[in-house]
């Protein structure tokens, strides 16, 4: 996840540990149904003086991912309500663009699951393009089963790896 | 005498450094014999083979004439068609084998073929390298030929007799002069580096052709270009863009972008012919398959279908393309015509889902990844989908399989937790074993024979 920063380096560094938090935060269901975003994570209360990046508030605040049942790319309620908030966001920062990267668990083989990948990215960005986004704003990147989050070889981790993660664009 | 000829050959082993100077490989003789492997056959037991250690003549031709003996001896027994004998239980010298050894002494230690050779530094600089397969019971020689090389080129001369002696007792095409490019993989899998790299098939001369910056993945051989060209797909470096499908000689090391696709290629192979590559591009969640002719540049879509239509390879004679959709639901294989018309289902199997078709260079058969019940399998079936046989099944992810240029031996790789790595099988079921290689590998392509020895 890349790390977007304005402040001085210790600011950084206590932004890379929040976000760090975020992401190890499983989806509230791990079932095939798909969990909800990281808007799930417990948002510890930032300090008082520093302000969040837009990709650290859409990770904390909004939920910067959706989860997908095993081979399919369809938007559970909670995805849907994920891209709600994202989109809301996307209108209040009317200058950001996001990359909307789509990920496979690692049972499938690596072709397909590129084109799977790609499936879901696109699932989630034509939900944000119907909520009114610009499609000039949102670009997708598939990493298939290459980029995993979660390292288990178990349906828990299988879960938190079939999702579609937004990524502010640099 | 009969006379052999052989094709000028001007072969650059560029990773190498190396030049095999116009290998004449020159018969010293033949004979009809009855020693032969069936190679069909579902379990064989390994032929028992004695190769001597060489005879030597000038220089460093001492320590070659043990390594050549000793590289063959692992191509063999690394088939399961041959157990070569330990050369401690070597009873005759190779300085006594100049004109025929004494086949007693070798039926002593119960070998059934036997394998003498001699290596020379000539004056010119050049290595002399020459073997003789006998028949022991037969008393007979059944081939016989000489190489001439650069000193430093001894491993692939070696790979060259291994192949000779693999013909002339099977009747099938050798596959030990080959290699096999490959992603080489290493750190957590959150964070894996992923790297071109390119081996001798038993492992050996690894080289790595990319730096790991980028992520890349599915390098392919261009079968017409002998083992100079590859097709692969690689992520861009610092840019948050969708990977592409690209070109690299590996001469030269020089890349290049197929196409002008606007989004995700992916999947690529070459045709038969190498004037041009299929792939996948992706647009829209929509997966199609395309091909851009090399010569002209110009893209042809071949498949129009609202899914997912992946992992493209032609059937040795061009005219046939098998592919995998999951246009019915799951992922499925298909064959089509070249064009893209009569796209036909051909797996069915139950509870399975089907993915990476590859076509035998042998046109007999298709290799396929299969996922059922939780199990990863790599299996045959021919082109109709009728006869499927499952080779190899695990519990762990294994998937991509390949084809030894002669169609009777199959890579893939397997990721068991903490530990990636390519296998190989026979079409039999039979002689299941790990590729050694360096690091952690995935994704390995099978070279084409090299022109040289008819």
């Amino acid at each position: 996840m890349r790390l977007y920063s304005f402040g001085p380096k210790f600011i950084a560094v206590a932004a890379a540990a929040l976000l760090v938090a975020a992401c190890e935060t499983a989806p509230e269901s791990t079932a095939a149904t798909g969990g909800s975003g990281g808007a799930t994570a417990p948002a510890p209360a930032a300090p008082a003086q520093r302000q969040l990046s837009l990709q650290e508030d859409l990770v904390v605040n909004v939920g910067d991912r959706v989860f997908f049942a095993t081979n399919k790319s369809d938007l559970s309620p909670q995805a849907r309500a994920t891209l709600d908030r994202q989109s809301a966001w996307m209108k209040k920062n009317a200058q950001v663009r996001l990359v909307v990267e789509g990920h496979c668990d690692e049972r499938g083989t690596r072709e397909y699951n590129l084109a799977l990948g790609e499936r879901r990215a696109n699932a989630a960005r034509n939900y944000l393009v119907n909520q009114g986004i610009a499609a000039n704003r949102l670009q997708t990147i598939s990493y298939g089963k290459e980029r995993p989050v979660a390292l288990g070889h178990n349906e828990a981790a299988w879960a938190q790896n079939r999702r579609a993660v937004s990524v502010v664009a640099n | 005498m009969k006379t052999m000829q052989i094709m000028p050959f001007a072969y650059r082993l560029a990773l190498a450094g190396a030049l095999l100077l116009g290998a004449a490989a020159v018969p010293l003789g033949e004979a009809r014999a009855q020693l032969r492997i069936d190679i069909t056959k579902a379990t064989i037991e390994p032929m028992p083979i004695a190769i001597s250690d060489f005879d030597a003549e000038g220089g460093s031709a001492a320590q070659t004439a043990i390594n050549v003996p000793r590289v063959i001896r692992a191509d063999l027994e690394r088939s399961g068609l041959f157990r070569p004998l330990d050369p401690k239980s070597h009873i005759q010298k190779p300085a006594d084998m100049r004109t025929q050894p004494r086949f007693q002494d070798w039926r002593v230690i119960n070998a059934q073929a036997l394998v003498t050779g001699r290596i020379e530094n000539q004056a010119d600089g050049r290595l002399r390298a020459e073997f003789r397969l006998w028949d022991i019971y037969a008393e007979q020689q059944l081939t016989g030929l000489v190489f001439f090389s650069t000193p430093e080129n001894w491993r692939r001369v070696a790979h060259i007799i291994s192949d000779a002696i693999y013909k002339r007792l099977t009747g099938e095409d050798g596959y030990f002069d080959t290699r096999v490019v490959y992603v080489s993989e290493s750190g957590p899998a959150n964070a894996r580096r992923k790297r071109l790299a390119i081996m001798d098939q038993d492992g050996e001369n690894n080289k790595f052709l990319t730096t790991g910056d980028n992520l890349v993945l599915t390098p392919r051989f261009n079968p017409a270009r002998f083992q100079q060209e590859i097709t692969y797909l690689a992520y861009p470096t610092g840019r948050q863009a969708p990977p592409r499908v690209y070109l690299f000689n590996i001469d030269t090391g020089q890349q290049e972008l197929v196409g002008t696709f606007a989004g995700m290629t992916f999947a690529p192979r070459f045709a038969p012919d190498g004037n041009s590559v299929i792939m996948s591009y992706a647009k829209e969640g929509i997966s199609n398959i395309f091909r851009m002719d090399l010569r002209n540049r110009r893209e042809v879509q071949v498949t129009n279908d609202p899914s997912i239509n992946t992992s493209p390879s032609y059937s040795p004679d061009g005219t046939r393309i098998t592919f995998n959709s999951d246009r019915s639901g799951g992922k499925q294989i298909y064959v089509m015509n070249a064009d893209g018309s009569n796209q036909q289902r051909i797996s069915f199997g139950q509870g399975g889902q089907y993915s990476t078709p590859v076509w035998s260079p042998r046109g007999d058969l298709i290799a396929f990844t299969k996922e059922t019940g939780g199990n990863f399998q790599i299996g045959v079936m021919r082109p109709d989908g009728s006869g499927e046989r499952i080779l190899s099944s695990s519990s762990a992810v294994q998937e991509a399989p390949t084809w030894a240029p002669n169609g009777r031996v199959l890579m893939f790789f397997r990721e068991q937790p903490g530990r990636t790595r390519i296998w190989s099988i026979d079409l039999t079921g039979g002689n299941e074993r790990e590729v050694i290689t360096p690091t952690d590998a995935s994704d390995p392509a099978w070279s084409p024979l090299s022109p040289l020895v008819q």
